[in-house]
């Protein structure tokens, strides 16, 4: 057997930690990590925020971000040992050996220059080839990863084209200087499932086409299953488990990696609608002030007691519009809002005490849902002393109920939102929307910024809550899986319209209508082939019509 | 809590012994601010460590009454300035709309003529008190104040926990005082210290034009005024307000980094 191309072994990566008030501290981020990657093979890294698998990808061209410094073992790129480089033998190794591709196109560009500057810049810089034989490659890949006019796709600003369209240029940049290796960061995680698949594709395509070896970091199973010819799980900083892609999502051999193979497979009863709902949203027609065009098109829905009604729809469907115009915040210009059996004044300025008491509010990022200069106490025992005037040991009392409530133990609530996790914070959000007692909480994307296992844990809470509170749940999502999980009934929501509408097993029951058919089809399934048979079955239907 | 460094304690140093000077002039002071005690512009002595100003009064004493307007003045003007200027700012930042638009303008009207020349039409034709001279300061730094209060707290008012405070029902007392504050906190701070000096700044300014700060009361910039004439000669008694001023400037600047450095690792968590 010949060299691998990537030869990776006992990486030991550490940062600094800074503590608020205590002395710095060294912190191991990687423990010993070995791989090795064959030329022109797909190694999927997978894991949770925080298990150390950008770091890991990042090790690969000798870089460690943001002060971590990478402390031991060895990284063979091509036979040598490239921690040992020095600046000059690192320059010639990154953007010409090994590439990097970055998460949020839209930040990686600048959106001073053209595209097409940008994309052949790393092959100039190397001398690897002239301006016009660069442009001429950057073209060929234009095409191969499907963007629109290849030939005058370059001339173009970051900002003309949409986001999916730069994380393709972006691909193109990584593979103009013909790297041996390109490192892919989370390249979908970013974009919606309906540009998601057309991205993940040209991606499969352009390494299938160029024969280049790849390191795709990810936290989502089902997309690196697609991609990937091996597979490696991570947590904490330590290899979980590692094997070819059909083992690891059809035979996991670990309780963690059979935790994500079989994560969103909550089982939800749907509830039949009663006489009464909740809520009634009739005709409802937005737009922002200032501008001549409406985000919101004679919206109709209803949300009755108790249950979930799951908005879906891709970002700039309106979905969140539709949130804030049932909120009061942005009025409507025609339509009305009936609450509990009472139109709600359109103005949230307008409303009673008891309107704005029982519509809360959860948000997708917690981080900044929660004053940071507050405490836990604080921030759940406001609702409580402002709606019931609770004060001093009964308000203590109340948060530590609430808090059992949302499963966090006591001694939390003296705590600052910085020092929570990701999950904690958002149940702290849920517990200061239930110190409301609401009839009706708007979750607003409240698990796209958390790992699929801590957004199994608050769907299930979610869920739970509803069963002891009877609290209904408006749920805006992107996520079709959580949808299943959850939803009572659904409406698909897409350029500011309800397109379908109806209890769960309807909407998600053929016949389709040809929006709700592509958004079902492009959530990526656990299994081996999916990618090639969505495209497939697409090809076969545009050939037919 | 974590050690404070070198130059924040240099920068407490100064400013603690300034103010503590300050506060406790009347008994540091050896001889009494407007006593005569030699001759015209004595070299240092053992009676007087700093000689003597222009009319034979102990130079040291006069320093030392001269810090005392100087700071307290230009203290209580930053302290107007601060609450006026980042209540307003707030205020115009949480309710948006028309109360922003009135305020903002007015402030620019305000700000579109230059300080200096504001404040000595105001006071030419105002009694020149200590009051009258802390107000007129205080009101002019507070557009500065208002600037910037009122852009720090634009950026946290689009935040979700403003949001949900809103929908929650929240008055604007709250809202101004318990969800922006605390997250505006740590500019403001460390502005307050460069405020500070330019409020010293100021005042001496005046006095020196003879706006300021009325004979016999001492300042720092009164006994520049007072003394400038010396130069010529080779009298150094002008240099002592101006190396006063300027490592008072610089120590204050020391405290209000550390003090910035600090409050924003608060931002996180509890920065011991």
């Amino acid at each position: 057997m010949a060299d691998p191309l990537v030869d990776v072994r006992n990486l030991k990566i550490e940062a600094t930690a800074y503590p608020p008030g205590e002395p710095p501290q060294d912190i191991t981020i990687v423990h010993g990590v070995s791989f090795t990657l064959e030329k022109g093979k797909v190694l999927g890294l997978i894991g949770e925020s925080g298990a150390g698998k950008s770091t890991i990808g990042l090790s690969a061209m000798a870089y460690g971000r943001g002060g971590v410094r990478i402390t031991g073992g060895e990284v063979f790129v091509n036979g040598r040992d490239i921690l040992k480089l020095g600046p000059g033998g690192l320059r010639s190794l990154r953007g010409h050996e090994v590439t990097y591709v970055a998460q949020s196109a839209a930040a990686a560009f600048n959106p001073a220059k053209r595209i097409m500057d940008q994309v052949i810049e790393t092959t100039l810089a190397h001398g690897l080839s002239g301006r016009a034989e660069a442009e001429a490659r950057a073209v060929i890949l234009f095409g191969q990863l499907g963007l629109p006019n290849p030939e005058t796709f370059g001339n173009r600003y970051p900002h003309q084209v949409s986001g999916g369209q730069l994380q393709r240029a972006m691909t193109a940049m990584a593979l103009c200087p013909k790297p041996d290796l390109v490192i892919f960061d989370e390249p979908t995680t970013a974009l919606d499932v309906t540009t998601q698949i057309d991205v993940l594709s040209a991606i499969k395509e352009a390494i299938h086409d160029t024969g280049v070896a790849a390191l795709y970091i990810t936290h989502d199973l089902a997309v690196v299953a697609q991609v990937s010819d091996h597979i490696m799980v991570l947590r904490h900083g330590r290899m979980v488990e590692y094997g070819d892609t059909g083992q690891i999502i059809g035979a996991p051999r670990q309780d963690y990696t059979r935790a994500l193979v079989s994560v969103r497979s909550i089982e939800h009863e749907e509830k039949r609608p009663t006489a009464e709902p909740v809520l009634k949203v009739e005709g409802v027609t937005a737009r922002y002030r200032g501008t001549d065009f409406d985000v919101l098109k004679n919206v109709s829905v209803e949300l009755h007691p108790g249950q979930t009604l799951a908005v879906v729809g891709e970002s700039g469907s309106g979905k969140s519009t539709l949130a804030r115009a049932i909120t009061g915040l942005l009025p409507p210009t025609r339509g009305r809002i009936s609450f509990a059996g009472r139109e709600l004044s359109a103005e949230q300025r307008a409303r009673s005490r008891d309107d704005l008491r029982e519509l809360q509010m959860i948000y997708q990022m917690a981080d900044t849902a929660m004053n940071p200069r507050h405490t836990v106490g604080t921030i759940i025992g406001r609702p409580a002393e402002f709606y019931f005037g609770l004060r001093g040991e009964a308000k203590r009392k109340r948060v530590q109920e609430l808090l059992d409530e949302i499963e966090m133990g006591k001694g939390f609530i003296d705590r600052y939102p910085a020092e929570l996790s990701g999950g904690q914070k958002q149940r702290v959000c849920i517990a200061r929307a239930l110190a409301a007692k609401p009839r009706m909480i708007i979750c607003d994307e409240v698990t796209s910024a958390l790992d699929p296992l801590v957004a199994d844990g608050i769907l299930k809470l979610l869920l739970n809550l509803q069963k002891i509170e009877g609290v209904a749940y408006l749920f805006i999502t992107h996520d079709l899986a959580t949808v299943r999980a959850i939803a009572d009934s659904i409406a698909v929501m897409y350029r500011g319209e309800v397109v379908r509408y109806g209890s769960k097993s309807d909407v998600l029951a053929p016949p389709f209508d040809d929006y709700t058919d592509l958004l079902l089809s492009s959530v990526p399934e656990m299994r081996l082939g999916w990618l090639e048979d969505v495209l497939k079955h697409r090809r076969m239907e545009s050939a037919g019509n | 809590m974590s050690r404070i460094p070198v130059s924040a304690l240099i920068g407490l140093g100064f400013t603690g012994l300034y103010f503590f000077v300050a506060i406790f002039a009347g008994w540091i002071a050896p001889y009494g601010m407007a006593e005569v005690v030699g001759g015209v512009w004595e070299p240092s002595s053992s009676q007087s460590w700093l000689g003597t100003d222009s009319i034979g009064r102990d130079l040291l004493s006069r320093m030392i009454y001269g810090g005392r307007t100087t700071i307290a003045v230009a203290a209580a003007a930053t302290v107007l300035s601060f609450v006026i200027g980042s209540i307003l700012g707030l205020t115009a930042a949480v309710l948006g709309g028309w109360v922003d638009q009135v305020l903002s303008r007015g402030v620019d009207l305000v700000m579109a003529i230059p300080t200096l020349i504001f404040a000595l039409v105001v006071l030419s034709v105002m009694p020149v008190t200590l009051p009258i001279l802390i107000l007129v300061m205080g009101l002019l730094d507070s557009t500065r104040v208002f600037r910037l209060s009122r852009a720090v707290a634009v950026d946290i008012t689009v935040m979700d926990y403003i949001e949900a405070a809103r929908l929650r029902g929240e008055g604007g007392g709250w809202i101004v005082f318990r969800e922006i504050l605390p997250n505006a906190l740590s500019p403001l701070v460390a502005e307050m210290g460069l405020r500070f000096i330019f409020a010293v700044l100021f005042i001496s300014t005046l006095s020196f034009l003879g706006l300021g700060v009325q004979p016999p009361l001492a300042d720092w910039g009164g006994i520049v005024k007072e003394n400038k004439d010396g130069i010529v000669y080779g009298i150094p008694a002008a240099l002592y307000p101006a190396i006063a001023i300027a490592t008072l400037a610089i120590s204050v600047n020391l405290v209000a980094d550390w003090v910035l450095g600090r409050t924003s690792s608060l931002k996180g968590g509890r920065g011991g």
